[in-house]
């Protein structure tokens, strides 16, 4: 029943509805995909068979109760960052092997509540530091359309699983790009939503003032039925917000007609981006003009500042996360240490990987006494002049179009030894994360035959706009997100 | 500005990371390589510029002082490397006098 893996959750949950398949049926269906590809792929680190089990037997009793709710028996992978009460989660860090949550986050509750069903855990860059999943702590992810590159990351695994066709929909979290850029590598639709639209509370925390928590689907229909889930005030989080969830839909299904499109000329032009990729864009945006928007020109001026004031408030945050990873109340532990500083010391070495330890090194850096007004303060000062950049932006236009990777997917191993040609991977997604904005990428078409994405951003709050948008751009363009051709 | 060896074992010190053969040029190099790019922020005036910290609406989100239930002392020591009698076991954190 292959079919199965390369359903919508609208298709699914009518067949669901119809009694034509059971949420069991679903469930088996996936867990054979990931058995014959996964080998392959690598985009779980562990299974979930207790819950998938339990959850698939309780969705089918509440279809057969007439529960219509959308996310009823459908399948999600959960991103090893994201808490499940007693499931290993890891942030891809063998310094927390073996940890078992004590309790489970809001947002995945919450799609538990709503009827989800967990299949397992998936890969990612350790602390979810990095465009490419290679800095798992336990092995890379391959790329469902080409196996010797890159799904790009940090939620690698989560976006390789849903492009697979092993996962309907996926978690990942977005800090500077985590779930757009490898939506766009991967050739799914991805969202990151406004800072505070959905709860951190059981997000291992790598830089609290930009995480967010967000899905990966193969239609824009189905991010946001999973978005508007998991959305919504929570009281364990003191920045989410007190918004309804659901607004996230509002009007999100009329059209582009009389909408002001934005184009940024530095984030058209940016340096590296690659012809294949801006043609595609092109395509796009001329669909776009087509379905009734008006294209303007638009400017964000600090873009060539972003990357650094990103490399100093994401690190210095996370060193001040990680601090927390010290051996004694979970993870690992370092033996015979003379004493406590010692313990710490060591574990910390052994446990973290070495962009984690690079990034620690440099937030500790930037925060040290004599620096801090030189680095810290400063990056939070261009903060403020990138987020006016946008607000200045959205003056003229309702939402903003560019590619979400200036590349698309590149071999395993051909950035590891250059750190900085790493980051500017994030060039386009990570001003959306230090000015709080939602933000989608959805397939826009191939170039050398790997997927391309285009990204839509909307003002803070704004997720109805930017899912309108996408979807516009899906239902006029034709292009879809389709399943890898992995068999 | 490229950071010195001294440097390097200063902040190794206060992220309490140990330092291993080869540890010291590895961190010099690479984080004097993306301070070099970093250092573009200086070009621009920020003089009037406030910081921003975070960028969302809400402020002193307060509760009522009330108690509500919290994890218990076996789910706090369940991941535990080392407990002991309901406690977290550690090295010893004073010297002997």
């Amino acid at each position: 029943m292959s079919e199965l893996t390369e359903l919508t959750i609208k298709e699914a949950a009518r067949l669901l509805r119809l009694r034509s398949i059971s949420a069991a049926d679903l469930v088996t269906a996936h867990v054979d995909r990931i058995q014959q590809l996964d080998r392959r792929v690598k985009a779980f680190l562990r299974f979930t068979p207790e819950l998938w089990d339990k959850q698939a037997d309780q969705a089918d009793k509440r279809i057969k109760d007439g529960d219509p709710g959308p996310l009823v028996g459908i399948p999600m992978a959960v991103k090893d960052v994201l808490c499940v009460r007693g499931v290993e989660t890891t942030a891809g860090s063998q310094i927390l092997r073996g940890f078992k949550p004590p309790y489970t986050g809001t947002a995945m509750s919450r799609l538990f509540e709503a009827g989800a069903v967990m299949l397992g855990v998936t890969n990612c860059d350790e602390f979810a530091m990095g465009s490419s999943t290679e800095n798992s702590g336990y092995h890379p992810t391959h790329n469902p359309w080409d196996l010797d590159r890159v799904p790009g990351g940090s939620s690698g695994g989560s976006a390789a699983a849903v492009a697979a066709g092993e996962a309907m929909i996926a978690l990942g979290t977005d800090t500077g790009g985590s779930i757009r850029q490898p939506a766009a590598l991967c050739g799914v639709v991805g969202m990151k939503p406004t800072y505070g639209r959905v709860s951190r509370y059981g997000l291992i925390a790598f830089a609290s003032s930009l995480d967010q928590i967000g899905p990966f689907a193969r239609c824009v229909d189905d991010a946001a039925i999973t978005l508007a889930a998991m959305a919504g005030h929570d009281p364990l989080d003191a920045t989410s917000s007190d918004r309804v969830g659901r607004d996230v839909l509002n009007n999100y299904g009329e059209g582009v007609e009389g909408m002001r499109l934005g184009v940024p000329r530095e984030y058209y032009d940016v340096q590296g981006i690659e012809s294949g990729v801006k043609a595609a864009i092109d395509q796009a945006i001329k669909s776009l003009r087509d379905a009734g928007a008006e294209i303007v020109d638009v400017s964000l001026p600090h873009t060539d500042y972003g990357l650094a004031a990103y490399y100093i408030i994401a690190p210095a945050e996370c060193s001040s996360n990680l601090a927390r990873f010290d051996g004694v109340r979970y993870g690992m532990f370092t033996e015979d240490a003379e004493n406590i500083t010692e313990a710490y010391m060591r574990t910390r070495r052994k446990g973290f990987g070495t962009e984690v330890r690079r990034r620690v090194m440099l937030g500790t850096y930037a925060l040290s006494s004599g620096y801090y007004d030189a680095y810290y303060l400063k990056a939070q000062k261009v903060r403020t002049l990138i987020k006016r950049d946008f607000d200045e932006a959205f003056q003229k236009c309702d939402a903003i179009v560019s590619a979400t990777s200036p590349t698309v997917a590149f071999p395993i191993g051909s950035k590891t030894q250059d750190p900085l040609s790493m980051y500017l991977c994030d060039v386009l997604t990570l001003g959306g994360n230090l000015a709080g904005l939602p933000g989608i990428s959805v397939p826009c078409g191939m170039s050398e035959g790997l997927p391309v994405g285009l990204q839509v951003l909307a003002p803070q709050w704004g997720e109805n706009v930017a899912l309108r948008v996408a979807r516009t751009y899906e239902e006029s363009s034709g292009v879809k997100a389709e399943v890898a051709p992995l068999d | 500005m490229p950071l010195s060896k001294d440097e390097v074992r200063h902040v190794a010190m206060l992220a309490r990371l140990s330092l291993e053969p080869g540890d010291e040029e590895f961190y010099a190099e690479q984080l004097s390589g993306i301070l070099a790019h970093i250092d573009r922020l200086q070009q621009l005036d920020t003089e009037s510029i406030p910081p921003t910290a975070q960028v969302v609406e809400v402020a002193n989100t307060l509760r009522e002082d009330v108690p509500r239930p919290g994890l218990t002392q076996a789910d706090a020591l369940a991941n535990a490397p080392a407990a002991v009698d309901g406690f977290f076991r550690v090295p010893s954190i004073q010297e002997e006098a």
